[in-house]
């Protein structure tokens, strides 16, 4: 943020240093807390529905405005003018607090994305760590909401969600322990310095598996048993309605974007991009724009990616759910983990620059073993159906 | 400039407040999915106290573990003991005068400990060292942790591995 | 006293504890309020809510929960592994190895015992 605190302090010679240091913290508080919800959750909404309507063979929303684009707003008028029913039994303060509490955990994550060259909140030393911990957060808001709700289904449905979370918060540290072991740093600062060939390339295994875990955490499809319309009737937040409702749903969308964004970060190089840093210089203020211009598209297309797989597959059932995370990410992220370790340690390929190839190697080795693996065990295994999928039937 | 200095008063204060008070909210509150919420809220302090004394890395694996792992335990567990969810429990039993004495007299022994004992200081200087800096020169903990403590490392895995093991015993036993 | 790092961290939380109040605040304005018994009765798919709003709370979920501690502490003492790793001697390698290799054994252990099975 210095560059703007500089330039803060050029504009308004009479401010002080730490004076406009504070008021640089307030502004970009204020915009991550009141400006991004908006934008996020109107621009991210009509994106999926419009997307999903199109994988869908229809056209999605098009009566609100032009093309459907103020869609958003009228959904958030509805959720403003709806009313507030609180079941009679509800306990009332941890009821009320749940939906304030799932957003500010998700807003806190922002407070180390890195959206341009010197735009960050806070690039905290331990910057990786920090976003798991937070997302700790939104899971003790959903065992308030589904507890305090006084309904049979919200509270099951809340046990299964926290459950969900807790199984593919595991793999989101594994794969972010491998980034950490190549960018030797836990500072997403470091991390997007290190990555002259993006993370996609020199660790598949790491950025499959935090994608996928990242769209379990945040609950989507497939993983989205617990608040499918059809199944549990609408989950842990049944109870709610109006504003508390559109909070959950506020922080649903802004955890996708948050999500979308750290995978853009660790594993596609942020908001690096061609021209920045050597003809575009990174500490200008065209610098900036630049490097979030190119953060935007990076992060729009991984949204897009998840939309898409969201379309595309069926939804997981909770025991297949859980077996994924514990009986595969597990297992193959440590094995992974402890390739690239080995890799980063092979004297023949950090000195010859070719480590990026090394551990891609590696990276590809661990995933055809465990693939071919788990194809055996299902070729032997007595379900019908697990055995036509491995073609062992033909 | 002392803006900072009051400014970490108020924070720790502020802290103080929500420790404690969450402490006091764990045992007094009638119902015990609050008690396990006040406990949230005093772990939330430690963390902030943890930031105070620069210890970064500890002030987020105290998020992570206490917060996000034990506490989700605890409110499991509490969720589990059936007849307790909301029967309001009588808040004392026969033994309250003596268990009172008890607690005072623990209280008037500890309080004596910390006030007496002269407690180490680190001086500026060994504050200022890389070893201390977690956040700084996180690599230093690293180093340390597997080169000096590879013992305790090691033993720690080991440690790991006998808590799973209870686990299984317990799920043998639930299922029984 | 120096000036954290954490301090963003400290003013963010304060910022966005202000959205739910002025939002809620904004709504309650807004919104029109018209209580009456069968409104707040709990949802159960349109028909009465039978018996106390307790459910048999599957101990498989205590299960996880702990293994998930376990794993999560194994995780919080990789990290500083991590960070170090590239000023590490190699045979920190092994050490690393060792210990991960216990807690890949622990789960196996875990696994075939069958207590991470669902049903």
């Amino acid at each position: 943020m210095d560059t703007i605190v500089l330039w803060l302090t050029n504009l308004i010679p009479q401010m002080s240093e730490p004076v406009a240091r504070l008021v640089v913290h307030l502004v970009y508080a204020g915009v991550l807390s009141f400006v991004a919800p908006v934008v996020v959750v109107v621009a991210f909404t009509y994106m999926e529905r419009k997307v999903i309507a199109r994988i869908q063979d229809r056209v999605g929303p098009n009566r609100a405005g032009p093309l459907g684009v103020l869609q958003g707003l009228a959904d958030a008028v509805k959720m403003l003018t709806k009313e507030d029913i609180t079941p009679q039994n509800a306990d009332r303060p941890v009821y009320n607090l749940a939906p304030g509490i799932a957003v500010i955990g998700v807003i806190l994550i922002y407070a180390v994305l890195p959206f341009a060259p010197g735009v960050v909140g806070a690039d905290l030393n331990v910057g990786v760590l920090y976003i798991v911990a937070v997302g700790g957060i939104g899971t003790m808001a959903v065992l308030m909401a589904g507890w305090s709700s006084d309904n049979k289904y919200s509270m099951l449905s809340a046990f299964r969600v926290v459950a969900q979370m807790i199984s593919y918060e595991i793999p989101v540290i594994i794969a972010l322990l491998m980034v950490v072991l190549v960018a030797g740093s836990m500072q997403m600062g470091e991390i997007i310095a290190a990555q002259d060939v993006p993370f996609l390339f020199t660790l598949p295994l790491a950025f499959f598996i935090f994608f996928v875990a990242t769209i379990a955490e945040i609950g989507r499809s497939p993983f989205d048993l617990l608040e499918a319309e059809s199944e549990i009737v609408a989950g842990f937040h049944v109870e709610y309605s109006g504003m508390k409702f559109a909070f959950f749903f506020i922080g649903e969308y802004m955890h996708l974007f948050v999500g979308a964004g750290l995978v853009t970060t660790l594993f596609l190089g942020g908001w690096r991009g061609p021209l920045l840093g050597n003809v575009v210089s990174d500490a200008s203020l065209f610098g900036m724009l630049l490097g979030f211009v190119y953060f935007l598209i990076k992060t729009v297309f991984v949204i897009f990616l998840m939309i898409w797989v969201r379309g595309t597959l069926p939804r997981f059932r909770i025991d297949h759910l859980l077996d994924f995370g514990w009986k595969f990410l597990v297992p193959v992220g440590l094995f992974g983990l402890m390739a690239v370790a080995l890799i980063l340690k092979l004297p023949f390929l950090s000195s010859s620059g070719l480590q990026w190839v090394g551990l891609l190697v590696a990276n590809v080795a661990v995933i055809v073993i465990s693939l071919a693996l788990v194809s055996m065990a299902a070729r032997r295994s007595r379900s019908v159906a697990l055995r036509g999928v491995a073609g062992a039937d033909r | 400039m002392p803006v900072y200095q009051i400014v970490h008063v108020i924070v720790f204060l502020i802290l103080t407040v929500m420790t404690l008070g969450g402490a006091l909210g764990v045992v007094v509150s009638r119902n015990l999915f609050h008690s396990a919420l006040f406990l949230v809220l005093s772990f939330a302090g430690v963390v902030g106290y943890y930031v105070l004394l620069d210890a970064g890395f500890l002030a987020v694996v105290q998020l992570l573990i206490y917060i996000g792992a034990i506490a989700i335990l605890i409110l499991f567990a509490v969720m589990l003991t059936r007849g307790l969810m909301d029967k309001r429990q009588s808040q004392t039993n026969q033994q309250w005068l003596i268990a009172g004495l008890a607690a005072l007299l623990t209280f008037i022994v500890l309080a004596v400990v910390l006030w007496q004992v002269d407690w180490p200081v680190a001086s500026e200087q060994v504050l200022a060292s890389p070893s201390m800096a977690i956040g700084a020169k996180g690599s230093q903990l690293g180093q340390d942790l597997l080169g000096t403590y590879v013992i305790p490392f090691e033993v720690a895995s080991v440690l790991l591995f006998v808590a799973l093991i209870g686990a299984v015993i317990l799920a043998r036993e639930t299922e029984s | 006293m120096v000036l954290s790092e954490f301090t963003f961290v400290g003013i963010l939380v304060i910022v966005a504890s202000l959205l739910p109040i002025a939002g809620l605040g904004f709504a309650s304005l807004v919104r029109p309020k018209k209580p009456n018994p069968v409104k707040q009765s709990t949802y159960e798919c349109g028909i009465e809510a039978i018996g106390d709003a307790w459910v048999q709370f599957r101990a498989q979920y205590y299960i996880y929960a702990l293994v998930f501690v376990i794993f999560d502490i194994e995780a919080v003492f990789l990290l500083p592994w991590a960070v170090a790793y590239n000023q590490l001697p190699l045979y920190a390698l092994l050490e690393a190895v060792l210990f991960i290799l216990i807690l890949v054994l622990a789960l196996a252990y875990v696994w075939r015992k069958g207590a991470l099975r669902w049903s």
